[in-house]
């Protein structure tokens, strides 16, 4: 038994220590919000916080996550920061086919806590190990600046 | 019931209570007219005694907007706010949801919208008419005196209310109107259509609660990795599962002709297993297949006989008259479609029944292929669409579902089959790779007087609807090269279908446009050229008869301020279009930054007739640009020993937050039918970007993709 720490609670779970955290969350714990994208940290969509810092979850060991305060989309929204991404994501209809969504917004909100007002070249800089091959882009960068209070404008 | 043939619409009482409208959408094309008697209806509005509004579509989402789009329409004419607009899955069955565009239940090629825009209309207002006439019954007034609006009908004199909720078991029983008396309100008059309207399938899409075909969980469910044949045409010759079962949470091996699949409690523990297999192949008739084989062979076909698309204006002898010929060959890769969710399909066989989960633009097709594979009758199989994680023309296809339900026939319970994205690319059903030579001849001021164009590729449309290939004639392929925008004394185009050895081809975003206007718009640029003449004039001069092209061309340019400065080096291109029912024009700046193409804007401009969501507009475009700019620079699916040489995105490059330009987009206000949005963009970008590297570097683009030709410079 393997004992973890994710959006505030603990959960038990059983699996192997190398096995994905990605796998533990969706196919043992049933929390689906966390998306599979290419399985080698290539697109971000798998990203959750752990310990506040984004993390993929698609390589992070389940052994890794152990003992450490792990965050994920389904409770992201009850941070000031996630809820304010969320609102921003809303607010300019970010989404389109909204699979890669999860990772966007995880990656988005680990950003806008560590830089509260991100410039263009911050939101590269955080955002460009995330891929959306919809294209969602520059909504995804007038929404960040939208969530930091800069009314969707660099 | 009452029914109206013209119309196409018949109104009745809903099982359970409230007023059902079935409605049949037509064909988006003029080839598909309707039926001039007998229809079926494929879209079904309820609206309920809570006066909520009940949409079953026959399309589904994939990102494109349809989900707010078309409840926009019924609920513009219907006087309903689009709050109260609730959407339900359509289940499979052909008969009640055929798109006649196509023929079967699907959504794809930009169709949604242009077969939908009159009959959702029609719906909405013959629904209110009968709305307004329960009222003024009740009241004992005129209904001329009577007006609905937010749900409920309001007698104007005496400022009476009733909701829709009210009303709609007495609507039901009233005869529906006349089709001539069903007025549709004037453009000056709507308050939804053509203003931004925020999305409803959003929420769900932020908080992780929207449901893709990957998250279904099922009680006693176990997940599949599976490997197959690298080779096309291969086998499985052999494995150990002897390490594979000794996995944690591993389960069983199945082993398929075609490939092997380890089945676990997780899909972590199935890969680990899955690495542990000791995979044998017999690679079969393609083992030494080569890319450039696969080329040569086309480019011989290319030069063997052809299908006459057309040919007008005696082109041969314009030709033999011209003062000088032009010659070019354009080639385009194989390209895979790598959709943000990998495909994935869970399937629980039973002795009496199957069950598909997925999400699939074709769910009628993929319940047939379980029908098939389990040998069970069709009605024994019940397909449970989910929101697509990413279509382009992938989820067209139902090789995915055939292959999870082989696998399920082998598992106890339901087995929920996800591809690796290394499978999802190794195994996808490629954009065909095209071989076109095009010729022009020019008059002595260098304006064209012959053009012809002899396409050599796949056909997708061969394949996928056999009754549309008629006698080598292929109109999705030669789609955007059989009417160019330009006012050709003389044309001449022509078809060579060659099928690549055992290599699956599918539509990929902008199905014959996205191959054919790179080709036409790259080559009508190098004509300017050698006219040496301003590429913008040059097209200006051609486009005299076409006035929507001509605007939409005139709008980019100015917008982009094409004569203006270049910012330095920067190279500027553009192209122009007439595709999927939808005019569009596009300007790119573009230049080198460390070897690198950086593309900087990209200014586009539209008239899709009359915009129902310009804000869906914007994110389409935006959507087709980025889609389109990976596809130019990067995309390339090659071959080396009858393998794909791509595996994940580090080797399949595709755009980035910080690689992507600035998109402007620039619609026009027009009340003509509405065009496709989902897919022109991605064809106007490429020609556009590839003319802006000419401009910068004097290199022209023939063969894609950019970074691969800018190498071999």
């Amino acid at each position: 038994m393997i004992s973890l720490h994710i959006n505030g609670k603990t959960k038990q779970v059983e699996a192997a220590p190398d096995t994905p955290l990605l796998w533990v969350l969706r196919d043992e714990l049933h929390m689906s919000g966390t998306k599979f994208g290419c399985g080698m940290a290539l697109c971000g969509a798998c990203t959750v916080h752990v310990d506040g810092q984004p993390a993929r979850a698609c390589v992070l060991p389940v052994s890794a996550a152990v003992g450490r305060k792990i965050v994920t989309i389904e409770a992201i929204g009850d941070t000031p920061v996630g809820k304010r991404v969320q609102q921003a994501w809303a607010e300019i209809d970010v989404p389109q086919c909204g699979y890669c969504q999860s990772g966007q917004i995880m990656a988005a909100s680990a950003l806008l806590k560590a830089i509260p007002k991100p410039s263009d070249k911050d939101i590269d800089q955080a955002m460009s190990g995330n891929i959306c091959r919809c294209g969602t882009y520059p909504r995804i960068r007038a929404a960040i600046h939208k969530a930091a209070g800069n009314g969707g404008k660099a | 019931m009452q029914s109206n043939r013209r119309l196409f619409l018949k109104a009745m009482t809903a099982a359970g209570g409230g007023l059902l409208l079935q409605i049949a959408i037509p064909g988006a094309r003029a080839r598909d007219a309707a039926p001039a008697t007998g229809w079926e209806a494929n879209a079904v509005v309820r609206i309920a005694a809570d006066g909520k509004v009940h949409m079953t579509m026959p399309y589904v989402e994939m990102g494109q907007g349809t989900y707010t789009s078309i409840p926009m329409l019924i609920a513009e004419e219907l006087e309903v706010d689009l709050k109260d607009v609730v959407l339900e899955h359509a289940g499979a069955d052909d008969k009640r949801y055929i798109n006649p565009a196509l023929g079967f239940q699907v959504t794809g090629g930009s169709t949604t919208m242009r077969a939908a825009w009159l009959p959702m209309r029609q719906a909405g207002a013959a629904a209110r008419m009968l709305l307004v006439q329960a009222a003024a019954q009740q009241w004992q007034v005129d209904a001329a005196s009577c007006r609905a609006e937010h749900g409920a009908v309001i007698h104007t004199p005496t400022q009476r209310k009733l909701r829709y909720g009210a009303l709609v078991d007495s609507a039901a029983k009233l005869p529906l109107p006349a089709a001539e008396a069903i007025v549709l309100k004037q453009p000056k008059d709507f308050r939804l259509i053509g203003k931004a309207a925020r999305r409803l399938d959003t929420p769900g899409k932020l908080d992780g609660s929207a449901q893709y075909g990957i998250d279904v969980q099922l009680p006693g469910m176990k997940v599949a990795a599976l490997a197959i044949t690298p080779v096309f045409g291969g086998r499985l010759a052999g494995l150990d599962e002897a390490a594979a079962l000794k996995v944690p949470g591993v389960r069983q091996v199945v082993r398929l002709d075609d490939c092997a699949a380890v089945i676990a409690d997780h899909y972590g523990a199935a890969q680990k297993g899955l690495s542990l297999l000791a995979l044998r192949w017999d690679d079969g008739p393609n083992a030494k297949l080569s890319s450039a084989d696969i080329v040569a062979d086309m480019a011989r076909a290319s030069q063997a006989g052809s299908a006459k698309v057309r040919a007008d204006g005696k082109p041969e002898q314009a030709f033999a008259a011209a003062a000088r010929v032009i010659e070019a060959t354009y080639e385009l890769p194989f390209l895979a479609h790598a959709p943000m969710e990998p495909m994935n399909c869970t399937v629980h066989v039973q002795s009496d029944r199957c069950d598909v989960w997925t999400g699939t633009q074709v769910m009628t097709r993929a319940r047939a292929v379980a029908a098939q594979v389990t040998g069970l009758p069709e009605e024994k199989v019940t397909v449970h669409n989910f929101l697509l994680g990413g279509g382009f023309g992938r989820r067209l296809e139902i090789d995915g579902v055939e292959r999870a339900v082989r696998i399920a026939r082998e598992v106890k319970g339901p087995v929920k089959v996800i591809y690796s994205r290394e499978e999802d690319i190794q195994h996808d059903m490629y954009r065909p790779y095209f071989y076109d030579r095009v010729r022009a001849g020019l008059d002595e001021h260098g304006a064209p007087v012959a053009w012809s164009h002899h396409l050599t590729g796949s056909s997708v449309l061969g394949r996928f609807l056999p009754p549309a290939f008629n006698n080598g004639f292929d109109p999705e392929t030669v789609d955007g090269a059989d009417a160019p925008p330009y006012a050709f004394p003389s044309i001449k185009v022509d078809y060579t279908r060659h099928e690549p050895p055992q290599i699956p081809t599918a539509f990929w975003r902008g199905v014959g446009p996205s191959h054919n206007i790179f080709v036409v718009e790259s080559f009508i640029d190098e004509l300017a050229a050698a006219a040496n003449a301003d590429p913008l004039a040059y097209r200006l001069a051609l486009l005299k008869h076409n006035p929507r092209a001509e605007h939409v061309l005139k709008l980019a340019a100015e917008k982009a301020n094409w004569q203006g400065p270049r910012n330095g080096a920067m190279g500027r291109g553009l192209s122009v279009q007439f595709a999927f029912g939808t005019y569009m024009a596009m300007v790119v700046d573009a230049h080198l930054v460390d070897g690198e193409v950086r593309v900087e804007r990209v200014v586009c401009a539209l008239d899709c007739g009359v915009p129902i969501n310009p804000d869906t507009i914007r994110a389409q475009v935006e959507s087709a640009v980025i889609f389109g700019i990976s596809g130019a620079l990067w995309g390339d699916i090659t071959f080396k020993n009858g393998r794909v040489e791509q595996s994940n995105f580090h080797d399949y490059r595709v755009l980035r937050m910080h690689e992507t330009p600035r998109i402007e987009t620039h619609i026009v206000a027009s009340n003509e039918a509405p065009g496709g949005m989902g897919e022109p963009g991605t064809a106007a970008l490429m020609p556009a970007l590839a003319n802006a590297i000419y401009a910068h570097t004097g290199k022209r683009i023939r063969k894609l993709p950019i970074a691969t030709a800018l190498q071999s410079a």
